[in-house]
């Protein structure tokens, strides 16, 4: 059950423009008995989404045409927080987001993203402040994220396949992110992490002969 | 033994640690390069959300390594009208609680299922039966599972993915967080609780003030707290974004732990309290960040926004967005108030509710129930409320039926309900309508958190009371000076 790589990614940026934007609103509670098998994607900021009478609501940003092939997530700080529920880490990875960036997000949704190939990146708040002003002035704007290289930058609406980091954005791009080690190198192999464990029950099996709690 | 130049092991763990750092050591089994520690996991805790980790499993055709240290109880797709899980309606819901007694049954996991006495939220129940002792790693595929944290443990919510790869391996790999200590100064006045301190906490530090944290909770006040009390405060340690919430063992909690079901008895119960006093941080030990809360400057709290950072005193007004220190936070401010039907500067006492839920992993225990019914007794829930108990466990009900606290709340109008997680999410259909505004003791304020549309303003247990017998939000300091 190894997990699909992720290298890199250019791809249309959809700004959720709130802080402290729960895993509550990413996947209502009513939907967390439903079986992985389904496609999720469809439960994906459903109550945003749509209205009481299952009609689109053309006033949320995922609704307007420029942003539905959208494969990043702009946010706010505390992207995530809440509720540990993987089913938020599905509803974005099953509609096609492969990457969040935000100033900071909840340690359980980070957890769950890589466990799930799904990338958060954590930049400075004024760095993703400047990508979602640039996004809303500009919808369908693309962002170029690079996994080894650690980097995100700026792309041109509809430039050819090479990311050209945009000037009048800011000299700052391409910005540099950090990562941890561990797991940058699960997310660029698709490591399978209780895979790897398995390897390791010998010592696992030496500290249990040796524990007293 | 040749003399070394290197200190023994002895010498170099005299180091001074924090309660957390203790903790963490004893249950690493090793560290890689990188950072990551494959921790041992002492006990987890399963409830019916369990059904994806189970299957999984399944999927790599593995079996739960340790039964032994697992425990599950169903709390989230439960009825509370009725204790037959043929009263849930909804086949999906139905199948998650039937999934978790299938599971247990299967795997040789203890299971307090609906027929059995213990059973409760899962963070009520572990406390009470004496599963979560001081020294213990603790995990649960919930975020709440910070509770047992106020028995000096080390606890915190998993997600699906490591639920299975605990029940597989008994292991987790996780990154050290941080520490930050909380001092906790002064004592409590009349009226305020466990859950106005934490509401207050989250409010001074940001609902990510604590994000990569583990926070210790330490202090004078902290001695004078009941063990409900602290329980209140580590459950909503996630609501600050910490990843755990920790209180070091004290008397207070031997006592409680004491006599439990599965608490050590005779010789071994001596012993681990001796093993339990040394998990206190060192006097020296280093935090990563602290902060000092007055806990005698805090008034009984309620929020007013979708984020539990959004807490004022009762005595407060709705904020003005012009007064903003930002532009984004008064879009913030401007779409909360637009979306819990809200007018800037309003007092938040003129805030007329429709309903009232005493309840939840943070107030639905035996004491929340003592301190909303001291309110409510000789009074009437207002007109056009609806006000619901929901008893954190079955134990806690039986106790509450003991003290005639049922009959407290049934005569003055409120539903008396079978234990769950009930309106706290709405997960097994028990919810909030749209564009109806509840007086809530539970931890989360979140747009449509109690159902779509649903307005929750959290506040503590007597706090809700006092709004049950007011029809608006009310300072229970005035309805216990009536008397």
């Amino acid at each position: 059950m190894s997990m699909e790589p992720f290298k890199s990614l250019r791809a249309v940026a959809l700004p959720i423009a709130q802080p402290n934007f729960d895993t509550d609103q990413i996947l209502p509670a009513r939907f967390l008995q439903k079986p992985r098998a389904l496609n999720f994607g469809e439960f994906l900021f459903r109550d945003l989404r749509y209205r009481g009478d299952g009609a689109e609501n053309p006033d949320f940003v995922l609704n307007q045409p420029a942003y539905r092939p959208a494969r990043i997530v702009l946010g706010e700080a505390n992207f995530g927080c809440g509720s540990s529920r993987e089913h938020a880490v599905w509803a974005l990875y099953d509609y096609g987001i492969r990457a969040v960036i935000a100033p900071s997000m909840g340690d359980i949704f980070m957890s769950n993203a890589a466990k799930n190939g799904l990338l958060t990146i954590v930049l400075p708040a004024p760095a993703v402040a400047r990508m979602i002003d640039a996004t809303l002035a500009t919808p369908g704007l693309e962002i170029a994220v690079d996994l080894e290289a650690q980097t995100v930058s700026i792309a041109e609406v509809s430039a050819g396949s090479v990311p050209a980091p945009i000037r009048r954005h800011g000299e700052e791009t391409p910005y540099r992110f950090e990562i941890d080690a561990y797991r940058k190198k699960c997310l660029l192999t698709g490591l399978d992490e209780l895979g790897y464990t398995l390897t390791q029950l010998d010592k696992i099996e030496s500290f249990e002969r040796s524990y007293t709690g | 033994m040749p003399k070394r130049m290197n200190p023994s092991p002895e010498i170099a763990n005299s180091a001074p640690q924090t309660l957390f750092e203790k903790i963490w050591q004893r249950h690493a089994i090793l560290t890689r390069e990188d950072g990551q520690t494959l921790l041992y996991i002492d006990s987890h805790f399963l409830q019916d959300g369990s059904a994806p980790a189970f299957e999984l499993l399944r999927q790599r055709g593995l079996e739960p390594r340790a039964p032994h240290r697992a425990f599950a109880t169903p709390d989230h797709y439960i009825p509370t009208h009725s204790r037959d899980l043929a009263a849930v309606a909804d086949p999906e819901k139905r199948a998650m609680a039937e999934a978790l007694r299938d599971d247990s049954a299967a795997a040789g996991i203890a299971f307090f299922g609906l027929d059995d006495a213990r059973q409760g939220i899962v963070h009520v129940v572990a406390p009470e039966q004496g599963l979560s002792q001081p020294g213990m790693l603790i995990v649960c595929g919930d975020s709440h599972t910070s509770t047992h944290g106020a028995l000096g443990t080390l606890a915190f919510g998993i997600g699906a993915t490591e639920v299975a790869h605990v029940l597989a391996t008994q292991t987790l790999w996780q990154s050290k967080p941080k520490t930050l200590r909380v001092v906790l100064a002064g004592s409590l006045k009349a009226g305020v609780s466990a859950k106005d301190v934490i509401l207050a906490i989250i409010a001074k530090i940001g609902a990510a003030g604590a994000t990569g944290h583990v926070i210790e909770y330490a202090g004078p006040a902290l001695a004078s707290l009941s063990m409900e009390a602290r329980l209140t405060i580590c459950n909503m340690t996630i609501e600050a974004g910490g990843r755990a919430g920790m209180m070091a063992p004290d008397a207070t909690t031997f006592a409680y732990l004491k006599g439990r079901p599965f608490a050590p008895e005779g010789e071994a119960w001596d012993q681990a309290v001796e093993r339990w006093r040394a998990l206190v941080s060192d006097p020296d030990a280093a935090f990563d960040r602290e902060v000092t809360l007055d806990v005698g400057e805090v008034a009984p709290m309620v929020t007013w926004g979708n984020s539990p950072e959004d807490a004022l005193a009762i005595t407060g007004r709705v904020p003005d967005p012009a007064a903003a220190p930002n532009a984004d936070r008064r879009e913030a401010m401007l779409r909360a108030i637009r979306y819990m039907g809200l007018e800037p500067g309003q007092p938040l006492t003129d805030l007329k509710i429709d309903r009232a839920f005493i309840g939840s992993c943070t107030n639905g225990r035996i004491e929340d129930l003592e301190s909303a019914a001291a309110v409510v007794r000789g009074r009437k829930v207002a007109a056009g409320v609806e006000a619901w108990v929901v008893p954190g466990s079955t134990p806690v009900k039986r106790e509450a039926e003991a003290r005639g606290l049922d009959r407290v709340f049934q005569e003055a109008g409120f539903q008396w309900r079978e234990a769950g997680c009930s309106m706290c999410l709405g997960t097994n259909g028990d919810v909030v309508a749209a564009g109806q505004r509840c007086a809530s003791s539970t931890n989360r304020n979140f747009v449509g958190r109690q159902g779509p549309g649903s307005r929750t303003h959290l506040m503590s247990p007597a706090m809700v009371a006092a709004a049950a017998v007011s029809g608006r939000l009310a300072d229970v300091r005035l309805l216990l000076t009536d008397r």
